[in-house]
């Protein structure tokens, strides 16, 4: 048992998903069944993942070979600090989806539990695996479940959104191919701790052609990180699917960030000789238009779906400068901030959608319409998911930017991050208070409205879950940030990777 | 041997990313293929042409890599799944969208555009 717990997360939801494909589980009639089912599951990948981080906290990192093939050969999953904490974070915003989700989306089609698991089941890969032949398959995996879940429940915008999104996301899968053939062909290895001893060595020419492949790579993780400017289909993309999939697609931005994290600290980070911080110098300007241009479109949104798509892109815009820092402080920093904006854009999308449901044909635009039919339950849930993610006390967001805000040290980079960070903020809470006021006060008076449906427990207790991890995060902030340093400090240890991996010289 | 294998996979990236910057899906989708291929070939290059190498230990003393043909045997899987879902996902666009554009609807003429804002000026 602890000998395979890193594969584990991996392993429930692709059995689960699969079994849940088998005839006890189908048809119209089973949804119960179906419901019971996936929420076990998402339970049980909770439950290891909490196994999993408690082992990485007790033990230091895991090394799991799959099949016994031993690095650089094998491929190898590698479960970390950082990587169980994605792991976990991933999994509780499942159960926070799942439980959304029975409310009725699960419904609109036949399988959309099966495909919650399997995208799971990818992120959780993408976030464990030490190999980027095998990141590539993970990413895959997450993408085609992606695909389906957006198009679920059917209609003219989600097919139209769709045809971009997967046409975009193939070319991307191309570019990756390209990348890992590059990068195989000068390094002549794809694993992560391997590929960070061998870059040192290389001689001038092959430099060239491994930066040449780490940029395609860069072109590739800013997609799936919505990095401008490659940002256009996010918000477009996340308004118009079901709300538990947009919710649930909180995080696949955040595994793009993961990725740059990784890879560029790990392979073209401090050790790598020539090529040290080679992409740093594009990462840092990209990350500061991401910023201006998340603003701005929270600013110009029309419907308060699009309002959070665009904050979506502020928070990665905010996490690419924590990385441009390059220091640990700076990741720790980072780590913290991603945990907070996933869970709460994850929270406002169920809101929005709640909000939706209940204004007739307005929906969630930002429109004068008639009165919420819950308004006070509502309209608490979304004044404290629109303070977090602001960034005001006393929830985590405030802690979230302050640490960024303090990890950055040299003056003429603070004059940069402090005032463009703290300019969103602002902004971000104008358009926020503008969407509140119109939904919430500016509606049509008269008799109150008692059409729509109220809202279900499902639906209550799928969000309160992903907003009550915002108090938690601040009330047990200091040990969740001393948990996020050491594990930017692991991240930054190349050297301790490598003797994980038992790569070193002695095997070659 | 190298020139022509170059050659070829130059033309067809080149052909697939013309392709999927047409306006419609049908191209499109022939593009992604033109691309799949291309990396296809590409992934296999990763690991040095040669001629007659064995990927088997013990069977001749020239070997060939054969990490990047089982590479390419996965992308290959994988590619054609991809073409299989986009395929399928753009007749449903023709069904819902009532076109093959990938934009779901014809994009604005702009001489028309030019013309209107001359005249009104």
């Amino acid at each position: 048992m602890t000998l395979h717990l890193a594969i584990l997360p991996i392993l429930i939801p692709m059995l689960g998903g699969l079994l849940m494909l088998l005839p006890p589980f189908k048809g119209p009639t089973r949804y119960n069944l179906r419901r019971a089912a996936s929420l076990f599951l998402i339970v049980a990948q909770l439950i290891s993942a909490i196994v999993l981080i408690k082992a990485v906290i007790a033990d230091g990192a895991i090394m799991y070979a799959v099949g016994d093939w031993q690095p650089p050969f094998g491929i190898i999953l590698y479960a970390d600090l950082v990587s169980s904490m994605l792991v976990l974070l991933t999994s509780f915003l499942g159960l926070g989806v799942t439980l959304y989700a029975c409310a009725g989306t699960d419904r609109e089609g036949k399988y959309f539990h099966p495909l919650i698991h399997f995208q799971l089941l990818g992120i959780y890969g993408a976030f464990l695996t030490n190999d980027l032949f095998n990141l590539f398959v993970f990413f895959e995996v997450l993408l085609i479940a992606s695909y389906t879940l957006i198009i679920h429940g059917g209609g003219k915008q989600r097919t139209a959104a769709n045809v971009h999104y997967v046409i975009l996301n193939l070319i991307g899968s191309s570019l990756f191919l390209f990348a890992l053939g590059t990068l195989y062909g000068v390094l002549g290895t794809l694993n992560i701790a391997d590929m960070a001893i061998k870059i040192s060595e290389l001689e001038r020419s092959d430099q060239l052609i491994a930066q040449a492949g780490g940029a395609l790579m860069l072109v590739v993780f800013g997609l799936k990180s919505a990095m401008l400017p490659l940002h256009f289909w996010l918000p477009q993309t996340y308004a118009v699917t079901n709300a538990p999939s947009a919710a649930l697609f909180a995080i696949m931005t955040k595994v793009g960030i993961y990725c740059i994290f990784r890879v560029y600290t790990v392979i073209f980070g401090d050790q790598a000789g020539e090529l040290e911080n080679v992409m740093q110098p594009w990462i840092w300007p990209l990350a500061i238009v991401t910023l201006i241009a998340g603003t701005i479109g929270a600013l110009a949104s029309t419907n308060l779906r699009l309002l959070v798509g665009n904050l979506v892109i502020v928070s990665v815009g905010t996490l690419l400068i924590a990385f441009s820092i390059r220091t640990p402080e700076a990741t720790a920093a980072a780590f913290f901030y991603l945990v907070h904006s996933t869970l709460i854009s994850a929270a406002l999308f169920l809101i929005a959608d709640m909000i939706g449901q209940q204004r007739g044909k307005a929906l969630d635009y930002l429109v004068k319409a008639r009165k919420i039919k819950q308004q006070a339950l509502i309209g608490v849930l979304f004044f404290v998911a629109a303070m977090a993610v602001a960034g005001l006390p006393p929830f985590s967001g405030f802690l979230g930017k302050l640490v960024v805000l303090q990890a950055v040290t040299l003056t003429d980079e603070r004059i940069w991050v402090w005032s463009l960070v703290l300019i969103s903020s602002l902004m971000a809470i104008i358009a926020l208070s503008r969407a509140g006021s119109t939904i919430f006060f500016r509606s049509i008076q008269g008799n109150d409205n008692n059409s729509g449906a109220s809202v279900s427990k499902w639906q209550l207790s799928g969000a309160l879950l992903l907003l009550s991890a915002s108090p938690l995060l601040s009330i047990f902030g200091a040990s969740v940030l001393e948990y996020t340093n050491n594990a930017a400090q692991q991240l930054h240890d190349i050297d301790h990777l490598i003797q994980i991996m038992n790569l070193n010289g002695d095997v070659q | 041997m190298e020139i022509a294998y170059v050659i070829c996979v130059g033309v067809l990236t080149f052909c697939g990313v013309f392709l999927c910057l047409r306006g419609r899906t049908f191209s499109v989708v022939v593009g992604l293929t033109m691309l799949s291929y291309a990396v296809n070939l590409f992934l296999f290059s990763s690991g040095r042409l040669n001629l007659e190498g064995a990927a088997i230990l013990g069977m001749t003393d020239n070997y060939a890599d054969p990490l990047p043909q089982a590479l390419t045997l996965t992308a290959i899987v994988i590619g054609f799944a991809m073409i299989a879902f986009v395929v399928i996902l753009a007749i449903r666009a023709r069904a819902d969208l009532g076109n093959d554009l990938v934009d779901g609807r014809d994009p604005p003429d702009t001489n028309k555009m030019i013309k209107s804002n001359e005249g009104k000026s």
